[in-house]
């Protein structure tokens, strides 16, 4: 346990600072670690699930101003307010619950648009919110507002700094094991899916919105408690500290450290601190004028960062300390498995689709399509390419809406209501070009698979609440993983396997989540000999086990001895179809592959 | 407030916004053409400005120096890539002739009585020095990432812009600065005042919108670019140089940006950093225009320009506030008529 033993000399050395460090330090790392709670929301936002937020700052400033006024100006505020300045530990709680407020409003208008309007949006309102904190009357303009209290903790007052260190770096280092706790569960697992793997997060069943939603909360929440901090500890806030440039400087600091590990925010917001420090002692000194011209550094420096090293300052340190690596997960054999879904009888129609129609402008890319599939039946989807079969795939699965006809699953209507609830209803899929989050492990990709089958929430993960499901979930998945045979590959980067072995994995992805229709597109593309008999006698199992699949490929040996059942298209409509020896034998079916039997 | 006041405060706000219009399409062609998101744009506006500011006061003109700076690290870049893909150490007639523009242009301003100079002539000098501005930053800024998703894009020119203010308070001092106008003549149409300068901005902004239409619309290059803007790669494989069509799109929001800190600074006290609050209302209507029409986009912008002046008027304290928080219901409105569950690239 060399990591756990990193990690306690680190604690240890945090603790004794204050007592052995002169007070300018003691400042410069509350500052630190103020700075760092703010990257550490950053982190979760950008460095994982691919937003990006300037304004963050002006959330900081909510935590602050709030408590700053309801602290010193209780005597003017109506009565139903002021009983709230009577404690800091309640003007905390009114300024969460504020920020929340504002962050769901915000959230909610920015976060469906495409990516680049977010960051967009976080500059304007970080703006508005920057210049209302110095407009408002009540808030003091730009001399801001004084005398704020120091918090009392068991009757000792933390007005010394030395003593205010303690309680900063405990709201840190709770907010960095709750994310790193966070990220290493099923809500962790959705989140992480939002970089680049939206559409198979949708399809896995995934609320992908919901997920952007937690993370952009939990970022504002973490700055406000920031800021409530700050007042506490300056006892004094005016605007500057919330204005655009502070948010910008946030999310260098998280890149700065590497926005992809949970210590890098520290890292970074440790390396920023510091290195501003220094450039303003010596920049005006060498310049010979005054003036914040660390920016120049700091721009300059930023571009060369991100062009030579992205991902930050944390993989070097990786690199060098091979003990702060994450640990693998160790699955525990013993746990009970998941409930199991109840399987329609064997024969029983599961899929219907009919005269399904989806047009692109003037071109019918479905054109009137019928298709039926029984439980406990194969059937495939042929046709040469562009005949639209990766088309009707994406009717059925929810990915598209037809523009007319209708598709029935499980007797129930299922067009246009999208990806997620069709995957709830028991139909799970495959990708033609292959979705998986190429820097995380095979067993993360399929238990994802099995998001569905779980419940935990982001409080539970986040202390820990929800292991008992977690070993479930991940049990569940590691089964699927052996039973498609890439057990030996379980721990691996999902992106190191080969393209054959990632259509494998999406299979066992498919089959976490315990369906009963399962969508197969091309999956033995880019297999070997021997790999595509394993998926045959993979496939004809499950079919025993009473699954209806469908499945859309090219090879035909691969097809015609195992499905039931043949369907063929061309240019978007139904051609032929029958039993595989019928269909070898059909004149149509030979024109469309052969160009003509003459 | 009566017609007078409505009248006057009508002439501010579509002056400013016919700026905010030039910038708005600016950063709207710079998106489409190469995914940045340009926020550096004000910058230009800013820079041009105080030049222009600097010659009429007879202080030396030290932005050149910066250009050289720019010019010398983009030829050693370029020179570099050679070296690293043939093994020879080599520059180019046209690497030669780039480096020595800018000690040209240096030693001209030196010698030139540049306070003396007709105005006409003292634009022409700035554009000479901040146009090759564009290019330069393209190359070594964003082409070395050309590929990399928007978000660190806009992270890159968020950089840019940080340092362009820092440069610029180095360069041009913490004092504002305002030109002499072009023309000064007081002209009256029934009991309104017109300002000339004002006319003038507004008819080199639609002058400036036709030309770029053209441009677009009836050059090759124009449809080159335009090419790009709809398709990467599909541009890339008809022979389209993407990182010539970069540096085309960064000397033209060069030329934009620059022109119109000339035309505005005879009206506003400009500051080395009143860049970015400037470049953000033409961002916001180029979000207006969602990113993607220009006609909605100029619109966007002269209504900023509108709300801005109005507001002033009746609430000078939240003039900003409201004026960034407008983009809300815009986005509001964008977010609810479509919600496509899309893969971020």
């Amino acid at each position: 346990m060399k990591s756990r033993r990193l990690m306690l000399c680190a604690v240890l050395l945090l603790g004794i600072a204050p007592l052995v460090l002169p007070s300018f330090y003691v400042t410069l790392l509350n500052y630190i670690a103020l700075y760092a709670l703010v990257a550490l929301g950053i982190v979760l936002l950008t460095g994982v699930g691919g937003l990006t937020s300037y304004g963050q700052a002006a959330f900081v400033g909510i935590g602050a101003y709030t408590t700053a006024v309801l602290s010193t100006q209780g005597a003017s505020l109506p009565a139903w307010l002021a009983w709230i300045g009577g404690s800091p530990w309640l003007t905390l709680l009114a300024g969460l619950l504020l920020t929340m407020l504002a962050a769901c409003l915000l959230g909610a208008m920015t976060l469906r648009l495409s990516g680049y309007f977010l960051p967009l949006g976080t500059i304007a309102w970080g703006l508005s919110l920057y210049f209302a904190f110095g407009a408002i009357e009540r808030f003091g303009g730009n001399t801001g507002i004084a005398d704020i209290p120091a918090i009392h903790l068991a009757g000792a007052s933390l007005a010394d700094n030395r003593h205010m260190y303690y309680l900063i770096w405990i709201f840190l280092l709770l907010g960095m094991a709750g994310i790193s706790n966070l990220l290493d569960s099923r809500e962790g697992r959705a989140i992480r899916a939002l970089k680049g793997g939206i559409i198979m997060a949708e399809a896995m069943g995934v609320n992908t919105w919901r997920a952007r939603m937690i993370i952009f909360m939990i970022a504002a929440l973490f700055a406000s408690a920031s800021g409530w901090l700050y007042a506490h500890m300056q006892q004094f806030v005016n605007p500057v500290p919330f204005g655009i440039q502070m948010g910008i400087d946030y999310v260098f600091m998280a890149l700065i450290g590497g926005s992809a590990q949970v210590w890098g925010a520290l890292l970074g917001a440790g390396v920023f601190t510091v290195a501003k420090q220094l450039l303003q002692d010596v920049l005006p000194r060498l310049l010979g004028e005054t003036g914040n011209f660390e920016i120049v550094v700091f721009g300059f420096g930023m571009i060369l960062l991100l062009q030579r090293a992205r991902h930050g300052l944390a993989p070097f340190l990786v690199k060098c300390m091979p003990a702060i690596k994450p640990r693998m997960r160790k699955l525990d054999p013993n746990v009970a498995a998941l409930p199991r879904r109840i399987m329609p009888n064997a024969g029983e129609v599961v899929l219907q689709a009919s005269d399904v129609t989806r047009r692109f402008g003037g071109l019918l890319a479905n054109d009137m399509m019928n298709l039926s599939v029984r439980a406990g039946q194969i059937v495939a989807l042929l046709g040469p390419n562009g005949a639209g079969k990766s088309t009707l795939f994406n009717q059925i699965s929810g990915v598209d809406t037809p523009s007319s006809g209708e598709v029935q699953f499980l007797g129930q209507r299922i067009e246009g209501i999208g990806s997620r609830k069709i995957a709830r209803l028991g139909m799970s899929r495959t990708f033609q070009h292959v979705r998986l989050l190429g820097t995380m492990s095979v067993l993360d990709n399929v238990a994802i698979g099995a998001h569905m089958r779980g419940t935990s929430g982001v409080l539970s993960a986040a202390f820990l609440r929800d292991r008992r499901e977690e070993n479930r979930l991940l049990a569940e998945a590691a089964k699927q993983i052996e039973r498609v045979g890439l057990g030996p590959y379980m721990h691996e980067e999902a992106g190191s396997l080969a393209l054959g072995q990632q259509r494998i994995l999406e299979i066992a992805r498919a089959l976490a989540a315990d369906p009963c229709l399962l969508l197969l597109d091309e999956p033995a593309a880019g297999l070997r000999h021997q790999e595509k008999c394993d998926l045959a006698l993979l496939l004809k199992k499950l079919r025993q086990e009473g699954l209806a699949i469908l499945i859309v490929e090219h090879d035909m040996d691969f097809v015609m001895n195992l499905v039931d059942h043949v369907v063929v298209m061309e240019f978007g409509k139904k051609i032929a179809e029958g039993l595989p020896a019928e269909i070898r034998e059909n004149p149509a079916v030979l024109d469309a592959y052969l160009g003509g039997v003459e | 407030m009566n017609t007078q006041i409505v009248l006057i405060l009508a002439q501010d706000g579509i002056t400013n916004g016919a700026i905010y219009a030039l910038l708005a399409l600016s950063i709207l062609m710079v998106f489409s053409i190469t995914r940045v998101l340009f926020i550096p744009q004000g910058e230009f506006v800013v820079y041009g400005a105080l030049t222009m500011a600097a010659m009429q006061a007879g202080k030396p003109v030290r932005v050149v120096w910066l250009l050289a700076a720019f010019t010398v690290a983009a030829v050693l870049c370029d020179v570099w890539v050679r070296y690293r893909r043939n093994g020879r150490l080599r520059l180019t007639l046209a690497g030669s002739c780039t480096l020595l523009y800018p000690f040209v242009l240096a030693l001209l301003l030196n010698r030139l009585p540049l306070a003396q100079l007709p105005m006409p002539t003292q634009a022409l000098l700035t554009l000479a020095i901040m146009v090759p501005f564009g290019p330069h930053m393209y190359r070594l800024f964003y082409q070395p990432i050309a590929e990399a998703s928007v978000l660190v894009l806009m992270i890159v020119s968020i950089a840019l812009h940080m340092a362009l203010v820092g440069l610029g308070l180095f360069i041009f001092g913490p004092e504002g600065a305002r030109t002499t106008p072009f023309i000064d003549y007081p002209l009256h149409v029934g009991a309104i005042n017109l300002n000339s300068q004002a006319l003038l901005i507004m008819l080199t902004s639609v002058l400036l919108i036709v030309a770029m239409h053209q441009l677009f619309e009836r050059t090759v290059y124009g449809k080159a670019l335009r090419a790009v803007a709809f398709n990467r790669l599909g541009a890339r494989l008809m022979g389209i140089s993407p990182v010539l069509t970069g540096k085309a799109a960064f000397s033209v929001a060069a030329l934009i940006g620059t022109l119109s800190g000339i035309a505005i600074a005879p009206l506003t006290t400009l500051y080395f950093d009143s860049g970015f609050l400037i470049s953000l209302k033409g961002f916001v209507g180029a979000i207006i225009g969602g990113l993607i029409s220009y006609p909605i986009a100029a619109a966007g912008a002269v209504a900023v320009g509108l709300i801005e002046a109005f507001s002033a008027f009746w609430a000078s304290a939240y003039k900003e506030i409201i004026v960034f928080t407008l983009i809300i219901p815009v986005l509001l409105w964008r977010s609810v008529k479509h919600y496509p569950i899309e893969e971020e690239e």
